[in-house]
């Protein structure tokens, strides 16, 4: 399975919170062809507006990352939209995850996620729970070494990011 | 302020008279029902179409001819579809429009109710903007909004969604408290554009050293309302000009330095003077496919300024060495303010100058006689109608061979008198939106260009016309095919013409015409021509349908063939052998 390494592209829209709009923005790249890889939409510091956190392959198959930009612009409820450069901003993602341990496993998998600063959420007879809070890269390493151990459930965020100060 | 309670209907049509509407176009429904009540006693006239297309055909007419929104308002589900075209022609050729449509109550939403359809997931890709009222007290501020989005900016459609609910009197949801000037709630739109003066500098610098410019001059210029402000930049800079399909009549085509439509079915000194340009000058245009040709061998040798209002256009095709965003007219003005200070550069540009006369002296456009007995040439059709009718007459076409000679043959010396449909290409366009432009000016002469097959999508419409008391004048240019497409067959495919013939004999035009209470004229042979239009010309008190039986074979000439760039024209087969 490709994993998120590489390049990629976060763009950052202020929208109004309303109804629909999500819609409006994501059918922009469907119209195009264009996947988003993962998205994050919450309501900003103002409750009338939402931050939504588009990320995309830098590769966009012939579609000039500019003109999504101006068209995103002129929908009525974009209030702002700007790419965030990886090299200046700071990004996390939450991923949170049921993987098979037995008992005697537990030890070297607990030991694993204090290394990358994970935490265990819940713990089951045959199987745990974890959450790590992490950039993409790393989620997509640790990801890959709990694939060993057999993942029951998965469920991943998405980046969000802020400019770097 | 003293607060008054009405309901949601009373509401709509309110704010529309508030809004300045005169006439709306449209067709009642279910859904719609509470809103039409209202109308009875407004001051607002309401055109009853035959077909909801029809309804939004009139209003992009009406909208294209006066430079008012134009106003539709139809019912749910298949009503909501029906517009759904109209709409998206006014996305593509940027005309404003606020279409009121019928809903389902807000409790059935979702459940497949009687006529429900989900109206704003099905026009959100083919309007500027639309808006689902889920509270009756938003209905002032929604409709003005409506409006403001429509008309400023770039222009487009907008589309207000109503739940009956919120507009039926008898439903507790429809009160509201009548708000007098309501506050628009528009964080993310912001139409104005600060004048970017550095670059102005920069572009006047371009055009004042380019050896061989061209203005590309697009509908945008229309919209803008900035055909004087052009006509004195050009006056200035003693360039020549270019009209593209949507801007015929921004420029009049009877000025020395006027050369006409450029692009697919343009003149060969208008194509051609592009292609060999050193620097394009577009404004309010957008490198459309049908001017451009092959986009990588677009106007190889040519610098780019490029004035939009829409910021997604520059760049878009192709990438401008100065962009200007911005109102074309403010834009003009500030470029002749700016000439008008200087001290002018004046360049020799007399090689430049007598290319262009050379092409225009070997490449005027031509057709050949007609041969006795045989079908009219349609070319020689449009030449007696540009000549027999006034100055100021407002034509309006279809869509295929017919708008393109109309395009060509008319002589566009006003602007707004020139309606079709460019972008999105729809057939059966003309005959609503020339009840449209008519409604909207209704002491001057208003012409339909049609084909027979766009004829035959619309002609419904002559009903409205007559009942309604708008009569407008229909120039069919009848050649028994779906000619454009013919002609890609007969060019492109080896002449084998794959269901294109529509029939020589049904329907009867003349027949069909008195049967909608119009006066039906059929036209067979060149001597009868200016007759009937004269003829035509005389009724006023109903509509006239002249059937001009024209040649199918043939063709619109200069043709680019899809696919190549604009050195690839082809000129009619008397013209081949001229140097090109």
């Amino acid at each position: 399975m490709k994993k998120t390494q590489g390049n990629y592209t976060i763009l950052v829209i202020t929208v109004e919170n309303k109804f629909g709009v999500l819609a409006r923005v994501s059918g922009l790249f469907s119209r195009r062809g264009v996947n988003i890889k993962s998205l994050a939409v919450a309501p900003t510091d103002k409750a009338e507006f939402s931050r939504i956190t588009v990320d995309l392959d830098i590769e966009l198959e012939g579609v000039s990352l500019d003109q999504i930009i101006n068209q995103l612009d002129k929908l009525i409820n974009v209030v702002e939209i700007r790419a965030l450069d990886p090299a200046e901003s700071v990004e996390r993602e939450l991923m949170i995850v049921t993987v098979e341990a037995e008992a005697s496993q537990r030890d070297e998998l607990v030991d694993h996620l204090d290394k990358v600063g994970g935490k265990v959420l819940n713990i089951g007879t045959e199987s745990m729970m974890l959450s790590l809070v992490e950039t993409s890269s790393v989620i997509d390493d640790f990801e890959s070494f709990l694939s060993s151990y057999g993942i029951v459930e998965l469920q991943r965020t998405g980046r969000v990011a802020l400019d770097s100060l | 302020m003293t607060s008054e309670n009405i309901d949601g209907g009373k509401a709509l049509i309110r704010a529309l008279e508030k809004e300045g509407v005169e006439v709306m176009f449209g067709l009642p429904g279910g859904a719609i029902l509470p809103v039409y009540d209202p109308i009875i006693d407004s001051t607002i006239r309401h055109i009853l179409v035959r077909h909801e297309q029809g309804a939004g055909h009139m209003a992009q007419g009406y909208a294209q001819a006066t430079g008012k929104p134009g106003v539709a308002m139809v019912t749910s589900g298949p009503a909501a579809t029906n517009i759904v075209t109209p709409l998206c022609d006014a996305y593509l050729d940027s005309t404003p429009l606020v279409v009121i449509t019928g809903q389902v109550p807000l409790a059935a939403i979702g459940t497949d109710a009687f006529q429900e359809c989900d109206t704003t997931g099905i026009t959100m890709g083919v309007t500027k903007h639309n808006f689902l009222v889920k509270d009756a007290q938003d209905i002032p501020r929604i409709v003005k909004e409506a409006f403001h989005i429509a008309t400023t900016g770039r222009p487009g459609p907008v589309l207000i969604d109503l739940p009956k609910d919120i507009v039926d009197p008898n439903n507790p949801r429809s009160e509201l408290d009548w708000v007098e000037n309501p506050e628009m709630e528009l964080p993310g739109y912001k139409p104005e554009k600060n004048i970017d003066l550095t670059a102005i500098e920069n572009a006047l610098e371009l055009i004042q050293t380019s050896k061989r410019p061209v203005f590309y001059v697009g509908g945008g210029i229309l919209k803008a309302r900035a055909a004087e402000a052009l006509r004195e930049l050009v006056e200035i800079t003693g360039i020549h000009v270019v009209t593209t399909l949507m801007a015929r009549g921004a420029f009049p085509d009877s000025h020395e330095l006027c050369l006409g439509m450029p692009g697919m079915h343009g003149n060969y000194t208008a194509v051609t003077s592009m292609q060999k340009a050193d620097l394009l000058v577009a404004l309010g245009a957008r490198f459309d496919d049908r001017v451009t040709g092959k986009v990588d061998g677009f106007a190889p040798d040519a610098k780019i300024i490029h004035v939009d209002i829409d910021p997604a256009e520059l760049g878009k095709v192709r990438k401008p060495d100065v962009a200007i965003n911005g109102d074309c007219r403010l834009v003009i003005e500030a470029m002749v303010d700016l000439l008008r200070r200087e001290e002018s550069i004046q360049i020799d540009r007399s090689e430049w100058k007598s290319m262009i006369s050379g092409w225009q002296e070997r490449f005027p456009l031509t057709y050949e006689d007609s041969e006795p007995g045989s079908r009219l040439k349609p070319q020689y059709v449009l030449e007696q109608l540009r000549d027999l009718t006034p100055e100021d007459t407002i034509v309006a076409s279809g869509v295929g061979q017919h708008q393109m000679w109309t395009s060509q043959y008319w002589s566009f010396d006003h602007p707004y008198t020139w309606i079709n449909s460019g972008g999105l290409g729809t057939m059966g366009f003309s005959i609503p939106a020339a009840i449209g432009a008519k409604v909207g000016n209704p002491d001057r002469m208003v012409w339909a260009v049609d084909g027979d097959g766009c004829f035959q999508m619309t002609a419904q419409e002559l009903v409205t016309s007559t009942v309604e008391n708008v009569p407008i004048k229909v120039a069919l240019l009848n050649n028994s095919y779906l000619g454009m497409v013919r002609q890609w067959q007969d060019m492109f495919y080896e002449e084998r013409f794959s269901e294109v013939f529509l029939s020589d004999d049904v329907p009867n035009y003349k027949a069909w015409a008195e049967s909608m209470g119009c006066v039906g004229i059929r036209v067979d042979s060149p001597e009868e021509v200016p007759e009937a239009i004269a003829k035509a010309n005389e009724i006023e008190d109903r509509s006239v349908v002249i059937d001009f039986r024209t040649a199918p074979e043939e063709r619109v000439y200069p043709m680019v063939p899809a696919g190549k760039d604009n050195s690839s024209i082809v000129v009619p087969p008397s013209q081949e052998s001229q140097e090109r």
